[in-house]
């Protein structure tokens, strides 16, 4: 099956970054309520940069990974970074398949780009990058207006 | 009138071969080439030629908004639209006047529930603090948040039978919580989850002995068990078309008549009024009362037209092929180590709902390999999450089976779920 990637199945076993970390700015708890998916997650800011992303995440395979890509992907960034690679999930996980994914901005997240082909699969892996987003805004971090996820 | 019949027998292969052939969409493929092995008929089941025959046939002969207007199209529509009701109304052994058509299940929940809030001062259904709601930790959500809402209105207290680690209601708990506070009683059937068939007729009884109504979510055991609203001993009970072969859009709330006539309005508008003036209105005697805007005759025609199809086939051989079905099911899921049955895993008072969990693997990916050979299942919490939560589990994969359920569509389900530890690596 396509859909797991060698890579996914690896982030969904050994998540980076995983368990809930202080000191933190800001903690977000994001719900998937069609299957019960449940991402508890925290930011800590530094000012322009991604400090640190800590998580606790409940759910498949596909959210656990996308939440582990993530920590990964933003930890250490500076902000318009992590925004970039956000943004850059976002677009490949809602193309149906038509964007295979930049590895040269979202890194292991093109492991991803198979679950935007299961349309009932996208929010199980844009879960954690929601609650990214809430967790920046709720954190008073200066959001561009053109980036939204 | 049905009742259960222990001796019914099993469809044999050719009359089960010969009835999928009435449901067009079993010969489909999906994912991969695969042919359809649809076990979700717990989320709605699929509908037999007959009942898109007879919707067509509405639109195409009848077409008109019922009860209104002097023209024939109107007088036939009408006349059809009526003998849909006695027909569904016959089929849990109800007269036509008690059967109230609703757009689902989750409408006729709601439509009882707010009668304990919109009665007038005064009426012994209404609610107020001091008063209580019983219901159990295993309902849908569709019998259990219009509850949370009716207290949160009127300051009523929710209270619910907890459920055993076997996945049967805890009764040794119910002297308890059954109360003379107790006004309102609210069940299910069986499980929409744990395939559980619960004792309706002792707990309608224990409700009753203290002064409640008894409400009953039937969703799940219309489309499988012969259902006689007498021998259930219950005052309103709710299902819906979808889930028993009958067209989406359409749902059925019984009422004991008496009971019927003391309730308010629900949704109002147009067909539901007695008089109308400017100053207020007057409202229709039951079952009009409650059906608001032009009916949904051509999806109460289809729905009769599956009631047609069950009684046909018998409805304890429905309850016979899926009792066998499960029966297979069961000892397929017992063989596997790897796999924990979440509800009752003997045959006892248990219906073709089988919800599992993989140790290891969520559930939406033991879904997704499923989907991978044609499988189609349910993945999540069913709308049934504070029962999850109880078993400590945020989501099961649940097989739901139908009347056209083969043994060959189980064995390429158990065969297809062999895939799982394979995939994700697990010591099988």
């Amino acid at each position: 099956m396509d859909l797991y990637q060698e890579l996914i199945l690896e982030h969904s076993k050994r998540p980076r970054r995983a368990g809930l970390r202080e000191p933190f700015d800001a903690e977000v708890h994001h719900v998937n309520p069609t299957c019960g998916d449940e991402v508890t997650l925290r930011i800590r800011l530094a000012g322009d940069v991604v400090e640190d992303v800590s998580y606790d995440s409940l759910g498949c395979s596909i959210s656990i990974a996308s939440a582990s890509i993530l920590a990964e992907q933003v930890t250490g960034r500076p902000l318009t970074e992590a925004l970039r690679t956000t943004e850059s999930m976002r677009a490949m996980l809602t193309s149906k398949g038509a964007d295979p994914g930049d590895e040269d901005i979202v890194g292991d997240g093109v492991a991803l780009a198979g679950v935007a082909k299961y349309p009932a699969r996208v929010k199980c892996a844009l879960l954690g990058w929601m609650a990214f987003t809430d967790a920046l805004n709720q954190a008073g971090a200066e959001i561009p207006k053109e980036s939204h996820v | 009138m049905p009742s259960h019949d222990t001796s019914a027998r099993d469809l044999a292969p050719e009359e089960l071969a010969a009835l999928r052939a009435d449901f067009p969409i079993l010969t489909r493929t999906v994912r991969n080439g695969n042919p359809l092995v649809y076990l979700d008929s717990g989320a709605t089941s699929h509908k037999p030629v007959a009942v898109l025959d007879a919707e067509r046939d509405f639109y195409t002969r009848l077409n008109s908004a019922v009860h209104r207007g002097a023209h024939q199209l109107s007088e036939e529509g009408t006349e059809a639209y009526e003998d849909a009701r006695a027909r569904i109304g016959r089929f849990v052994g109800a007269p036509a006047q008690e059967i109230v058509f609703t757009k689902n299940a989750t409408e006729s929940l709601n439509l009882a529930a707010y009668a304990f809030s919109n009665a007038p001062l005064g009426s012994r259904l209404r609610l107020g603090p001091g008063d209580e709601v019983l219901i159990t930790e295993m309902e849908h959500h569709a019998n259990l948040v219009p509850w949370q809402e009716l207290c949160r209105r009127t300051g009523a207290t929710l209270r619910w039978v907890p459920v055993t680690d076997e996945g049967r209601l805890d009764l040794d708990a119910l002297p308890a919580l059954l109360t003379e506070r107790t006004k309102v009683f609210a069940f299910t059937h069986a499980s929409n989850v744990l395939g559980t068939v619960n004792p309706v007729r002792r707990l309608a009884d224990a409700g009753h002995a203290v002064g409640a109504t008894v409400v009953l979510d039937a969703c799940q055991s219309v489309p499988h068990l012969p259902v006689d609203v007498a021998d259930l001993g219950v005052d309103l009970l709710a299902f819906s078309g979808h889930k028993m072969l009958g067209p989406m859009g359409i749902g059925v709330l019984w009422g004991r008549s008496g009971l019927l006539e003391e309730m308010p309005a629900f949704l109002t508008g147009g067909s539901m009024i007695e008089t109308v003036r400017m100053e207020g209105s007057t409202y229709a005697a039951p079952p009009q009362r409650f059906e608001a805007g032009v009916p949904v005759a051509a999806q109460a025609v289809g729905l009769a037209a599956a009631v047609d199809y069950l009684e046909r086939i018998g409805m304890d051989r429905v309850t016979a092929h899926e009792h066998a079905l499960t029966e297979r099911l069961l000892a397929g899921l017992a063989e596997r180590s790897w796999v924990r049955v979440v509800g009752p895993t003997d045959l006892e008072d248990r219906g073709g709902t089988v919800a599992f969990v993989v140790e290891g693997v969520h559930a939406h990916d033991v879904g997704q390999v499923l989907d991978d050979s044609g499988v189609a299942v349910r993945v999540g919490h069913h709308c049934a999450w504070p029962l999850h939560r109880r078993f400590g589990i945020a989501a099961t994969t649940r097989a739901t089976l139908a009347v056209y359920t083969t043994p060959d569509e189980i064995d390429t389900m158990l065969t297809a779920l062999d895939r799982v530890p394979e995939v994700f690596g697990l010591a099988s």
